[in-house]
């Protein structure tokens, strides 16, 4: 990143006007993305209870991994793959609806494969322990299934607008990047070359690279063993007529992120590596031309009182030296950490700012609790909309 | 700073876990230097690609060797290192099938991505593979490092990464990686490792962290410290703060006295004891966990290169 970092807004930096995003008809999906621990999930559940209670839209929220608390208000006591309405809200006026999911990676997977294949074929591929082992702990299968999620709602065309929180990947990018991974390998001329033998009276490939893939199987073999081998065989095997399946449905999904329906929403806390990951993840989407909606920034922290951190600590110590003043010394003591850490994180924020100029951003101030009922997901939308 | 930091951190191997955003990495540094203190060596290791620690140290982005990083106070040293599952698994292959040319070879037509790939855990065995080899290295019948730091994956994963037989021994039931992955459960199981928990005085890690705790003491092993990070001075601890006393205290410093300066920084008094209180309430949660805690101190500076010091000094100090 270049450029001081520390000159705090240089400019104006447009603001993010969530209630446009939310009212507006032709938005069908809003994506929220984020490096961990920045309040995707609050976000994106916040935005939601939003849509429907002030836009009157039939919204459903995707969540992927939620606390467990905000679950909990939301009526996610189970994780069953389906959307549940949730009942506790306040649409009276508009009409509005909120339906919420957890997502099931193993069974979002199953379904995927129930759809592409018939039941006995489904059936050898459930038992076959390489199936399992990818379905639940494969890197990157759960962002392909929260892509295909999002495409079966959006495909079923019941919602008005479908709010996705993105999986607490390693970093923000692999929800863009791991679903082709996943893709690329199931499609792979490896696993190609890999299911090769154990097609009958197919052209072998091997006349074409014989070399290498001896050396190749030898490898794999010693490395995984042979029965491994052969239970990847298997699955490749009968995955093989799903493979077309695959890689179709995660390039449509893919589109639809592109398309104008679709709207990003950034989420980071005024931390350097979350400003960072955000940083990363705006020049993706631009080079994806995939339309970036704005950046909430949340845990925000501000001061009202004009003193400055250093003279505060002065007074205090002054305070001190006199003494008789001991509340009020730690008062201006506790003024000046919030000062200082208000100055901290505008530095932090800058970063992204000066990189994006153009990026519209909102602040939600730090809420002094966690947030696990509808009462402050609703507070949480309020702050996102400056109301 | 401590005679012998050994004394309150035994283990070799640290492994440095906590939920996203509460400062893993910077702990991690952090004791790393500290360990490395009085002419000893550490490693301080990354396994997720972040360059977390090229980042926190200002250099250039780590490649997979072991590099110089940092010099600890009395002539330690700190080296840092990148593990790559890929290098790691064209490395494991060199030593053991002498595979030279023929490994660059499978890596250009993918086959390297592709073995890495088609496992699940077969990642994790490899990366923490190398760790194991790291912490017991040895040149000339010395240990090459006196102690090795991992900044692990967080808490939601750690389990799953350091369980490396279980998830191998789905797939692999005989050959090089089931007797790798046995080799480093052992080592993970063994007094010479140590898994600490990095918190904020926050409800969402202080779950995750008793969740954490809860898994890896259910897969047997052996946990640290809980570390709390970022925790601020005890200010206000019982006193009750009305806005006369503090017109008067301002006026007796000559700082302005006017309402909105009187009633902002009460305000601000409040949400700072409301605060306090849950604060206090989560610590009591982590205490009854009943593992030795290690409080950091909040650094309105940030953390960087030039505060870790501070945060090297309170991880060694005593309570």
């Amino acid at each position: 990143m270049s450029g001081p970092a520390r000159s705090g807004y240089a400019r104006p930096v447009p603001s993010l006007d969530v209630d446009r995003i939310l009212a507006d008809p032709s938005v069908r999906i809003v994506v929220c993305c984020g490096s961990g621990g920045v309040g995707k999930t609050t976000t994106a559940a916040a935005l939601a209870l939003r849509a429907a209670e002030h836009h009157g839209r039939r919204t459903v929220v995707l969540t992927i991994d939620p606390a467990r608390r905000l679950a909990q208000s939301l009526g996610l006591t189970e994780l069953d793959n389906t959307p549940r309405q949730v009942k506790e809200i306040d649409a009276g006026e508009t009409g509005g609806e909120l339906h919420a999911m957890m997502l099931d990676m193993k069974r979002t997977f199953d379904e995927v494969v129930l759809t592409h294949t018939d039941p006995d074929r489904a059936a050898e591929i459930f038992a076959n322990p390489f199936y399992q082992a990818m379905s639940s702990t494969f890197s990157g299968t759960q962002e392909y299934m929260a892509m295909e999620k999002l495409g079966q709602l959006h495909a079923r065309g019941e919602w008005d607008l479908i709010v996705v929180d993105t999986p607490p990947s390693r970093s923000a990018l692999d929800f863009l990047d791991a679903p082709a991974r996943l893709a690329r390998f199931l499609d792979g001329r490896m696993l190609r070359l890999l299911l090769a033998p154990a097609r009958a009276g197919g052209r072998s490939m091997f006349t074409l690279v014989t070399a290498s893939f001896n050396v190749f199987t030898k490898v794999v073999q010693k490395i995984i063993g042979a029965q491994l081998l052969t239970d990847l065989s298997g699955f490749v095997a009968a995955l093989d007529s799903m493979f077309g399946g695959f890689r179709q449905r995660a390039e449509q999904t893919y589109r639809i992120l592109q398309a104008g329906e679709t709207a990003f929403v950034l989420v980071a806390a005024p931390e350097p590596d979350a400003v960072r990951e955000a940083a990363f993840f705006a020049r993706r989407l631009s080079e994806e031309r995939m339309p970036l909606a704005g950046l909430v920034l949340n845990r925000v922290h501000h001061t009202a009182v004009e003193l400055s951190a250093e003279r505060s600590l002065a007074a205090a110590a002054e305070l001190d030296e006199l003494g008789g003043h001991e509340a009020t010394a730690e008062a201006l003591r506790v003024h000046a950490a919030l000062a200082q850490q208000t100055a901290r994180e505008q530095s932090v924020a800058a970063v992204f700012t000066e990189a994006f100029p153009g990026v519209p951003t909102v602040e939600v101030t730090a809420q002094p609790a966690d947030i696990h009922d509808v009462d402050g997901l609703r507070t949480v939308g309020d702050a996102l909309s400056r109301r | 700073m401590t005679s012998d930091p050994s004394a309150a951190w035994p283990a070799r191997l640290h492994v440095v876990t906590g939920k996203g955003g509460t400062g893993k990495t910077s702990v991690a540094a952090a004791l790393a230097l500290g360990l490395a203190a009085g002419g000893k060596r550490t490693l301080l290791v990354e396994v997720e690609g972040r360059q977390g620690i090229a980042e926190l140290f200002e250099t250039e982005p780590l490649p997979y060797e072991e590099r110089r990083i940092a010099s600890a106070d009395g002539g330690g040293e700190v080296r840092a290192l990148a593990v790559d599952a890929e290098l790691a698994l064209l490395e494991y292959l060199d030593l053991f099938y002498k595979l030279g040319a023929a490994g660059r070879a499978l890596r250009k037509v993918g086959a390297i991505d592709f073995a890495t790939t088609i496992a699940p855990g077969m990642r994790d065995v490899l990366l923490t593979g190398k760790v194991k080899e790291a912490t017991t290295r040895t040149a000339e019948g010395r240990r090459v490092y006196h102690a090795v730091v991992l900044d692990a994956p967080p808490t939601g994963r750690i389990g799953r990464f350091l369980n490396v037989t279980a998830e191998t021994a789905r797939l692999a039931k005989m050959g090089p990686i089931k007797t790798q992955s046995e080799g480093v459960a052992a080592l993970l199981r063994s007094p010479i490792t140590a898994v600490h928990v990095v918190t904020l005085l926050e409800e969402m890690p202080v779950q995750e962290t008793v969740d954490a705790i809860n898994e890896l003491t259910a897969l047997g092993i052996p946990i640290g410290k809980l570390i709390v990070n970022a925790t601020r001075p005890p200010l206000l601890a019982d006193a009750r703060v009305t806005q006369a006393e503090l017109r008067r205290g301002l006026a007796a410093v000559g700082l302005p006295t006017e309402r909105g300066v009187v009633a902002g920084l009460h305000a601000e008094a409040k949400a700072h004891q409301t605060r306090r209180a849950m604060e206090e309430s989560l610590r009591l949660e982590l205490a009854e966990l009943g593992r030795p805690m290690v409080e950091l101190p909040l650094l309105p500076e940030g953390v960087d290169r030039a505060s870790l010091g501070k945060l090297t000094a309170a991880l060694l100090t005593p309570r």
